[in-house]
């Protein structure tokens, strides 16, 4: 599904990451693990566009999206979600989850403007629509609350929402789990479970290990800005370098 | 839970009542100098609501509306008082080339952001400001351009307040009532979410950097018919009247009057143009007033009168009613 | 041979203009490079020097000398004021409040100095005389003189002051990482604040040296301010060589622009060079890379 190839990434004279592949396999939940620095967000920040690579290519379906925007990853099914949540704060969290449903409407400012009645209908399909994805992460009693309002971890359920909403084949989690409390990490792992039985594959970063060694089925792991291992969670308990990364120098 | 009907019921209910209220109006003081200073209430909250879909929604300050508003006021005076044009045609040719180069300039200059793209813009506001003075042959230079004829429609000629008063306002009402779907769309979202986070919205698919020319472009063709219809019911345009300072003062209607509340551009455009009227004093301090306003409004009221007074009536009323409970 | 008597004439009005845009650019660059702000406001300082300068000397009767160092004390409190009661208190705000926040200091400082001085225009005396002096074929006023060595000496002190005081040192680490300038003890608010004041300072410096050749009025702090801001964009937002260059620059070429083409377009030649430095090389005309600011 997803496949990076030999991504470098240097900020003038520091090497965020360097020669790191690996692939994401389609239906599967893939884990990106690694202590503090090893360079998980920006490796999420290059295969999302938000980032231009040193070196290296992604690709996507066999189709490489090297250097696309993230609007046009958006268009060919990748989506992400942020450690520190992005939402549209001022906007309710039914709007923010039609915002996720941009790419699915074709009206634009004429036709918004006059609202046309094919604009009109349009629009109640995605108020439809969007009322899907907040039941599918449980938070339809919030639909007209301010999405800046919002406690963190419902917080955490809208992006999800959200990207859900672009019905993408892929989505990036950049540490879900970050800020919950267990109770809460407890429904999103639920949930992650949730989003890969309808079908779309999941890529996540992640420090609570237990939650990562419970959903994923594969896992990667990160080390100063180098793979240090790959494989099933057992496996990756296991193997001696990944223990001594994490207890060892660190 | 509201759907997509009672929406449109919401919209109504403010908008109906509101555009009765305009439209009644001259009723009240049929041929006075007020309802001069209404006709510019309309042109200013044409400009304010233009601005406000970039800087309100879209989070991207215009320092240069003055020129677009200028462009359509040159524009049509020149086609029409020189070369004889249809004054209908004139406004339709210019707004659609003002539409045409603030979409070309709109590309590399949105790629900046914040204060460089507040400089930006204001250089090209002072360029165009330049070009109005200086090309004398075709601009009249700093006297002005003049013979400017009236719209007509039929055998109505717009050669009145009271006329120019409706064809003004109909203008208006129509583009606040179309801002008022645009900006609860599709499109609207699209705007108001790269406000929030452009980033997130390039991730969910909004291609950014289109709808920020679109809507740049949009602003300027609405700010272009403004500056239309001022020199039509002028018959006179000059540069003074398309320079900085009122580049400034219509982002302080903005700012004032709420920034995305297109109401709001309404009220900040009403309070700026009659408040001069009313304090005679106030001509001399304008610029005070507006450097005032601007500092005390983006400090203690961000959201513009539109949110701060219902905040500020409801902060008292709590208090109120806390007193009330201590009372009991 | 004519034509090039002109021409050097025209280079060495540029220089002087340019040494003038050169100040006032450094002292965006500073305020920038402190707060990541563009100080709309910074032309009114310049204004400021001018006018007050003028208010002592005519109506308060005070020699030259003090009159100046008045003016720029009162400038540069000024710019201490509105550094504490406007920028302080919006901490986290937005680039578009601090945007309108600072225009909104810049019209309200050039609107008290209407009130308090009027519409008119007024003219300095020169600081010594108006005797012309000949450069080969080209004249140079006393004044171009001074506007020269104020500019050089004032370069050379910040240069030192950035480079080898404790507290330059302080602000160029905060221009470089706030936070952790914070972190290792440097009171960054501090530093914001002697920033204002350093470029309100330079700023009002500006306006009492250039005063005396082109006149002085409430609102000559709008056009100065944004040519100076144009200098500093072509230096790269640079406190230092970048932006004298810069200003160099666009004094000469307005200058030769005004001389040979057309002075009533004089004005916009820095708004195009604005546009097109800002679209083409954000990063100025001397520094590679560093996009970040667009």
């Amino acid at each position: 599904m997803l496949e990076v190839q030999g991504i470098t990434q240097r900020f003038g004279g520091v090497t965020a990451l360097e020669d790191v592949s690996f692939r994401v396999a389609e239906g599967a939940i893939t884990g990106i693990i690694g202590p503090n620095g090893a360079g998980k967000t920006t490796l999420f920040n290059i295969v999302t566009g938000i980032y231009t690579p040193t070196g290296g290519t992604v690709h996507l379906q066999g189709k490489n999206v090297t250097r696309f925007a993230p609007e046009r990853l958006a268009t060919l099914g990748m989506v992400r979600t942020f450690q520190n949540i992005e939402l549209f704060g001022k906007m309710t969290v039914l709007e923010n989850v039609m915002v996720g449903l941009h790419t699915k409407g074709k009206s634009g400012i004429l036709a918004s403007s006059l609202r046309l009645p094919w604009q009109v209908a349009e629009e109640r399909r995605m108020r439809e629509r969007a009322f899907h994805w907040l039941e599918f992460t449980g938070i339809t009693d919030l639909a007209d609350t301010e999405a800046g309002n919002l406690p963190f971890g419902k917080g955490r359920l809208l992006e999800t929402a959200r990207a859900m909403a672009l019905e993408p084949k892929v989505i990036l989690m950049d540490e879900p789990a970050a800020g919950l409390n267990s109770r809460e990490t407890l429904e999103l792992a639920r949930l992650i479970q949730k989003i890969r039985e309808s079908g779309i594959t999941v890529a996540l970063v992640e420090h609570d290990m237990e939650l990562v060694m419970d959903i994923c089925d594969a896992i990667v792991v990160l080390n100063l800005g180098r793979k240090l291992a790959e494989g099933t969670p057992r496996e990756i308990q296991e193997n001696s370098e990944v223990i001594s990364a994490y207890l060892g120098e660190g | 839970m509201m759907d997509k009907r009672s929406l449109l019921k919401h919209e109504a209910v403010k908008f109906i009542p509101f555009a009765l209220l305009i439209l009644a109006l001259p009723m009240a003081f049929r041929e006075g100098y007020l309802l001069n200073v209404f006709v510019f209430v309309g042109i200013h909250t044409l400009l304010a609501v233009a601005l406000n879909l970039l800087l309100g929604y879209a989070g991207q300050i215009s320092l240069g509306q003055a020129a677009f508003f200028g462009l359509g006021a040159y524009g049509s005076g020149i086609l029409t008082a020189t070369h004889g044009l249809n004054p209908w045609l004139a406004m339709v040719l210019v707004a659609a080339a003002v539409g045409v180069l603030a979409f070309l300039i709109g590309f590399p200059i949105l790629k900046l952001k914040g204060h460089y793209l507040a400089m930006a813009t204001l250089g090209f506001g002072i360029i165009v400001y330049i070009v109005f003075n200086e090309a004398v042959d075709v601009t009249g230079g700093p006297s002005g351009l003049s013979g400017i004829p009236n719209l007509a429609v039929g055998g109505i000629t717009f050669d009145s307040d009271f006329k120019n008063y409706y064809l003004i306002w109909g203008i208006t009402l129509l583009t606040i009532l179309l801002s008022l779907n645009l900006v609860n769309s599709r499109i609207g979202r699209g705007l108001r979410a790269i406000h929030d986070s452009e980033v997130a919205a390039r991730v969910m698919g909004v291609n950014v950097r289109l709808l920020k020319v679109q809507i740049f472009a949009l602003s300027a063709v609405i700010s272009s018919v403004a500056g239309s219809l001022y020199a039509y019911t002028m018959t006179f345009v000059s540069p003074t009247s398309f320079g900085f300072n009122f580049s400034v003062e219509l982002v302080t209607m903005v700012i004032i009057g709420g920034l995305g509340s297109i109401y709001g551009s309404f009220l900040g455009a009403a309070l700026l143009t009659l408040l001069p009227e009313f304090l005679r004093a106030f001509q001399d301090y304008d610029i005070v007033v507006y450097g005032f306003l601007l500092i005390f409004m983006t400090m203690y009221m961000p959201g513009g009168l539109v949110r701060g007074i219902p905040a500020l009536v409801g902060r008292i009323a709590e208090r109120i009613g806390i007193r009330k409970k201590v009372d009991a | 041979m004519h034509i090039a008597d002109q021409i050097s004439q025209y280079l060495l009005s540029g220089l002087s203009t340019g040494a003038i845009y050169a100040l006032i650019g450094v002292g965006f660059a500073i305020i920038h490079n402190s707060t990541g702000i563009i100080n709309f406001a910074q032309g009114e300082f310049v204004m400021l020097g001018g006018m007050l300068t003028l208010f002592f000397l005519t109506a308060l009767k005070l020699p030259l000398l003090v009159s100046i160092i008045l003016a720029i004390a009162v400038a540069t409190l000024v710019g201490i004021a509105f550094e504490r009661l406007a920028i302080r208190p919006m901490k986290n705000a937005s680039p578009i409040s601090l945007v309108i926040i600072t225009i909104g200091g810049s019209i309200l400082i050039r609107g008290i100095a209407m009130l308090i001085w009027g519409k008119d225009t007024h003219a300095l005396p020169t600081f010594s005389g108006n005797d012309p002096i000949q450069l080969g074929e080209a004249t140079i006023l006393p004044q171009h003189l001074w506007i020269f060595a104020v500019t050089v000496i004032v370069i050379i002190c910040s240069k030192l002051y950035f480079n080898y005081t404790i507290s330059g040192k302080a602000m160029r680490a905060c221009a470089y990482n706030s936070r952790a300038a914070g972190l290792v003890g440097i009171d960054v608010r501090r530093m914001v604040l002697f920033s204002f004041a350093i470029s309100a300072a330079m700023g009002s410096m500006a306006g009492i040296i250039i005063a005396p050749l082109t006149m002085t009025s409430y609102d000559v702090g709008i056009m100065l301010g944004l040519k100076g801001f144009c200098a500093a964009i072509i230096g790269g937002m640079s406190s230092g060589l970048g932006t004298v260059f810069g200003g160099i620059i666009l004094g000469v070429l307005e200058s030769l622009g005004a001389g040979l083409l057309s002075s009533g377009y004089k004005d916009a030649i820095a708004f195009i060079i604005l546009l097109i430095i800002l679209l083409v090389r954000p990063q100025g005309l001397f520094k590679k890379g560093d996009t970040e600011r667009v």
